[in-house]
């Protein structure tokens, strides 16, 4: 059996659509992987906290508020003071491009601006933590 | 590469490792098996405590309060809290999404609890194969009150009362008539009963339905041994005898908002005090001995489906089921092939 792909898909900061969060965690899930989701406005410590107990392989970020240069690097910091180095980081939302290098520079996988389809994501996703893809 | 837990770790509550064994356990790698082989003998101290009831009745939240409470209780020390919470998965492409985080966020920040959600993987019944194995390993671990959430239950789900010491059946208002309240299964599992939501307007209809079915019970106990028997084990199980006759539980029913975390305090007390009730009268010995040969049996029997499927020959089988499905032989007679 091919082993399940689980992913984490978390909102922080104050922004209140969940919407994009929502879609996404849908197409994973029809891609066969579990999907935990936990709801609006978490603090950098309760995505880590989450991604820790629940041992995921994919912490995916919804953010819209423009705060991801401010929550991102605190999130990859509790991930790291949580042993979870190792876990990869996807960040979607209302992204500016000038901001999406320095994003993939703090280590982030990769980062998707509106319009993003979302099989890319899935297939990124399997390709990241399988290290193939299939067709 | 991430690290391998160990044995030794969980049983020193680091969490990362405990994180990790879960994984290994549900993913039914060897490491996961030898691991449950050695914690095994550090089990049995936990309070496994069951919520069922039908999809979006408020199982979550109401984990959520209960688990608060014990957090802080009035009197006496703090309980560390185990979650294991089940959701479906689905029956077409295996995947799942796993949402009872969503209402446990009270929660978040404390290292007294540890919340693990669990798809089902295409088991049935209400939770998923490994859900035992998962209680064992939080037991192990040292968290000694453990909330088992199944997944969104409707009549027959009834495997939580297999597992649980305690089983508290989750209802909303307008759930059907006072002939829903009689039927067999889910309600009969109840050690506990709420009826959740209660501040909405059918509440009180409800209510008086289960007091009424309640009521109507004649005293008497079904031990777990009674209810073992609905399901037939490959050996004679070895009953525990108790000396003394066991007084009577009388399943309680209580009305909460677990949004706004009324009625909590009551349903709290009464789970303590089917803890000691299980204890004063030897039943929580017989709950874990019917587990325990329930999960022999189940061992033993896909032990010997393993061991004839290595015996028999592909080519026999296709050509059974090939007769079967043209009708020439009946499913008895196609056993009686294959054999």
């Amino acid at each position: 059996m091919e082993r399940k792909i689980r992913v984490l898909i978390a909102k922080p900061g104050l922004d209140g659509h969940d919407r994009g969060a929502k879609l996404i965690a849908r197409a994973l899930r029809d891609a066969g992987m579990e999907v935990i989701y936990t709801g609006l406005r978490q603090t950098p410590e309760m995505i880590s906290e989450a991604a820790l107990q629940e041992d995921v392989d994919v912490v995916g970020l919804s953010i819209l508020s423009g705060a991801h240069m401010g929550l991102v690097p605190r999130i990859l910091k509790s991930l790291q003071e949580n042993g979870m180095q190792d876990v990869h980081v996807f960040v979607g939302g209302i992204i500016p491009e000038e901001d999406m290098p320095a994003l993939l520079e703090m280590g982030v996988s990769a980062v998707y601006g509106p319009g993003t389809v979302t099989q890319q994501v899935v297939k990124d996703v399997r390709k990241i933590v399988l290290g193939y893809t299939e067709e | 590469m991430k690290s391998i837990g160990n044995a030794q770790a969980v049983l020193a509550g680091d969490r990362r490792a405990i994180a990790r064994a879960l994984t290994e356990v549900e993913n039914d790698t060897k490491f996961g098996s030898a691991l449950l082989d050695e914690l095994f003998v550090y089990t049995g101290k936990a309070h496994l405590v069951g919520v069922t009831g039908s999809p979006g009745a408020g199982k979550s939240s109401l984990v959520n309060q209960i688990a608060k409470i014990f957090r802080k209780p009035k009197v006496g020390q703090p309980v560390r809290v185990g979650i294991v919470a089940v959701d479906p998965s689905s029956p077409f492409t295996g995947g799942a999404i796993l949402g009872d985080r969503v209402r446990m966020r009270d929660l978040s920040g404390d290292s007294g609890v540890f919340i693990r959600s669990m798809a089902t993987r295409g088991t049935l019944g209400g939770l998923a194969k490994k859900t035992s194995a998962f209680a064992q390993i939080l037991d192990a671990a040292g968290y000694e009150l453990i909330l088992i959430e199944t997944v969104g239950a409707g009549q027959s789900e009834v495997d939580i009362a297999r597992l649980a010491h305690t089983t508290i059946v989750v209802e909303s208002p307008g759930m059907g008539d006072d002939i829903q309240a009689i039927k067999a299964g889910i309600l009969e599992i109840a050690d506990i009963l709420v009826v959740n939501k209660a501040d909405q307007p059918m509440a009180d209809l409800t209510l008086r339905a289960l007091k009424a079915n309640l009521d109507l019970a004649h005293p008497q106990q079904f031990s777990a041994f009674d209810r073992m028997h609905l399901h037939t084990l490959a050996f004679e199980p070895i009953p525990i005898v108790s000396s003394d006759v066991p007084d009577i539980w009388f399943p309680p029913l209580f009305p909460t908002v677990s949004t706004r975390g009324e009625g909590i305090e009551l349903l709290v007390e009464a789970i303590v005090a089917h803890k000691a009730y299980l204890q004063d009268n030897g039943q929580w010995q017989q709950r874990e001995a019917a587990r325990l040969q329930e999960e022999l049996n189940d061992l033993l029997l896909s032990y010997f489906a393993s061991q004839w499927r290595m015996q028999v020959n592909k080519s026999k089988i296709e050509e059974v089921v090939h007769d079967l499905l043209a009708r020439k032989y009946s499913p008895q007679q196609s056993l009686k092939r294959l054999l």
